[in-house]
């Protein structure tokens, strides 16, 4: 088993790309993406890293460029970030819809304005409909782990989707901390390069992105719809991870559940906050009361029956958005109260927001979130829905 | 692909076009209501017709004349306007 | 959390309280802990006060919010104490190690610090030294002398890493510091 090495995760992101012998980054660097890019650029002169970076000049190019590089069948790599993400908003649909493969990184940061540098996931949910496939990781191994095991899944030939891999800007982007590194005969085997069936070549011409007049467009976006919910693609996501973790020893899900035996009250979190309401599960759970987390690690495709089987003994779930929908429900939590609405003992679902803008949320605040899910328990509530952390 | 009877499942995965040159199919000749006539005794068959022409359907035949295949030409004018000896008169289409 | 010994490194921009807590971190993993280091997240600038902070265990470390009781304060700049309460939330039995000309008993006639107290004259060390006043090598072996939250010898390897050819006169301040560093127990 390789060794734990001390590394930046953004670092660590970069180092994960480098294994997976990118053939292209085009990217363009903004905070708190930035140390992932400099440092590919970096590998890239060094002659460490065989691979075409192309230094574009805004976010909108840089996903430009990485479609047409994906057509050739090249092996592409991107990140972003916040306002860069959104710059980039337009070109993100193209990928989806002309099935073309492709990971990317994603930083999370909050939205002007006002302006912020910080973390939330206010950019993640802007692009949610995108039609790209999306996890959200919670430590920086797993923001590794979650690089290789995006290539594989983005051009599996059962996929064909790009994938987005948010993990929180600063609170994983920044951090120094322990990352075993595999060896690259490991990740050779994990991650062969499958030839992309509809590259671009002269011997097979082929009109890409089309336009398509309403008599088409709808049979069109049915059938990408139809191929991103289909038990194919979700066989090749749980076959990935499983894979992955035979090869390398770590095992990861849809959904994660942690102490969730008997439950009355659950936590769902996603990104990396997650561990540290575990800890506060872990103090509840000492004090004797019920309760446990699940976090969701896949985001899109939804995995609609991973969350009803686990959630459905519970009596309260307490959802955390990072993010504000004004006028309407959090994200998340729409996601989740909607998932549940069908079933017959469906529990009372809450929403709470916080950790926007970089606000961290610690343990206690998390501590009382659980408490204020048991006095929902006793005595019911009429709100439902709650910002954690502001000040009146 | 120009007509609507393509279900959801008869689309190509990326909604790719692998038919090369379809565009060819588009007959744009039907939109015309004028049509380039070539005055030979003025011509110098210096084509510029041709590099003027939007739809590139003007070519020059055997004899070094220029003319449209009218299977594509819109009838624009572009090249009676551009023509700097008069040769080109657009005349109305008939019915 | 249990287990865990966290720490909060104040200092301004430029002083290098961000590389310190840094290379606490590569020599706490590299002696097989887990440790986590990180700045306080945002833009960076010369001279404004900074923080820079660590969390180090034996196993996997959760948290990851910013630390607000930590069991070891170190400040690489004297005068932070004038703008800053660096000593807030400290953990009882916690210490406080400080870069100062002046001695713990005047540090505490002065500010009222009643937690035990390192001392040390970092910038005299760095003057000396590396001939230019960055202390941050320097406090990394006043924190150990303070607490042995590492080995002195496992911070050897990352401070030449780090600093490359001007490697051995920043590990020659990290002992000079470790030596000088005076402790005087709380009250």
């Amino acid at each position: 088993m390789a060794k734990r090495t001390p590394l930046e995760v953004s670092v660590a992101v970069a180092e994960a790309a480098k294994m997976a012998d990118v053939d292209v980054v085009a990217a363009y660097p903004i905070t708190p993406q930035t140390h992932i890019v400099e440092t590919l650029a970096e590998m890239v002169a060094n002659g460490e890293l065989n691979a075409n970076y192309i230094p574009v000049e805004s976010e909108h190019s840089a996903m430009s460029a990485c479609l047409g590089s994906s057509a050739t069948g090249a092996r592409t790599f991107t990140s972003s970030a916040g306002q860069g993400l959104e710059l980039m908003h337009e070109t993100l649909y193209i990928g989806p819809s002309s099935r073309l493969p492709m990971v990317m990184s994603v930083c999370n940061r909050a939205l002007s304005g006002p302006l912020s540098v910080w973390g939330d996931h206010s950019d993640a949910m802007a692009v949610r409909d995108t039609g790209w496939i999306q996890v959200f990781v919670e430590n920086g191994q797993q923001a590794f782990d979650h690089i290789l095991w995006a290539f594989r899944v983005s051009e599996d030939h059962q996929v064909l989707f790009p994938v987005m891999v948010h993990h929180d800007g600063f609170h994983l982007t920044h951090v120094i901390e322990p990352i075993t590194l595999p060896e690259q005969e490991e990740v050779d085997r994990f991650l062969p390069k499958p030839r992309y069936p509809y590259a671009l070549h002269p011997d097979n011409p082929v009109s890409m992105g089309c336009y398509a007049p309403p008599f088409i467009y709808s049979e069109i976006k049915r059938a990408q719809d139809e191929a991103f919910r289909s038990p194919e693609v979700k066989q090749s996501i749980l076959k990935a991870w499983e894979d992955f973790g035979n090869i390398f020893g770590r095992y990861y899900m849809p959904v994660e559940a942690y102490r969730t035996e008997g439950a009355k009250v659950l936590l769902v979190t996603m990104g990396s906050f997650s561990e540290t309401a575990m800890v506060a599960v872990d103090n509840k759970r000492d004090e004797g009361k019920d309760v446990g987390i699940i976090r969701l690690r896949l985001w899109r495709p939804f995995p609609y029956e991973e969350v009803r089987d686990l959630v459905k003994d519970a009596d309260i779930v307490l959802v955390l958005d990072r993010c504000i929908s004004p006028g309407a429900q959090a994200p998340v939590y729409s996601e989740i109260r909607s998932c549940l609405y069908q079933e017959e003992n469906r529990p009372q679902v809450f929403s709470f927001t916080g950790g926007l803008g970089g606000r961290d949320i610690v343990v206690d605040d998390f501590e009382q979130m659980i408490d204020k899910g048991f006095e929902m328990l006793q005595n019911g509530s009429e709100k439902e829905f709650e910002i954690i952390g502001v000040r009146e | 692909m120009s007509n609507g009877s393509l279900g959801w499942r008869d689309i190509k995965p990326g909604a790719v076009v692998t038919e090369p040159g379809s565009a060819a199919a588009y007959k744009t000749g039907d939109w015309r209501s004028l049509r380039p006539i070539w005055d030979h005794t003025r011509c110098v068959k210096c084509g510029m017709c041709e590099l003027f022409c939007p739809e590139g359907c003007v070519f020059q035949n055997d004899e070094g004349y220029f003319e449209a295949d009218l299977s594509y030409c819109k009838g624009c004018g572009i090249c009676a306007r551009e023509c700097w000896t008069g040769a080109i008169t657009m005349v109305e289409e008939e019915e | 959390m249990n287990g865990t010994t966290e720490i909060r490194w104040h200092g301004r921009g430029g002083q290098g309280a961000v590389t310190s807590s840094e290379l606490v971190s590569y020599a706490a993993i590299n002696e097989g802990k887990y440790a986590l280091s990180f700045p306080s997240f945002g833009p960076e600038r010369r001279g404004a006060p900074v923080l820079a902070f660590n969390r180090i265990g034996e196993e996997h470390i959760r948290i990851r919010a910013e630390v607000t009781e930590p069991d070891i304060v170190v400040v690489l700049d004297p005068r932070l104490f004038r703008v800053v309460n660096v000593a807030s939330g400290l953990k009882p039995g916690g210490i406080v190690i400080v870069n100062t000309k002046k001695s713990a008993q005047q540090l505490r006639d002065e500010f009222g610090f009643d937690s035990t107290l390192g001392a040390v004259n970092a910038t005299r060390i760095a003057w000396d030294i590396l001939k230019v006043p960055i202390t941050n090598t320097a406090m990394l072996g006043a924190l150990v002398k303070g607490r042995e939250v590492v080995k002195l010898d496992s911070l050897i390897e990352p401070v030449k890493d780090r600093f490359g050819r001007i490697g051995d006169i920043n590990v020659e301040a990290l002992k000079k510091a470790y030596e000088e560093t005076v402790i005087s127990e709380g009250t």
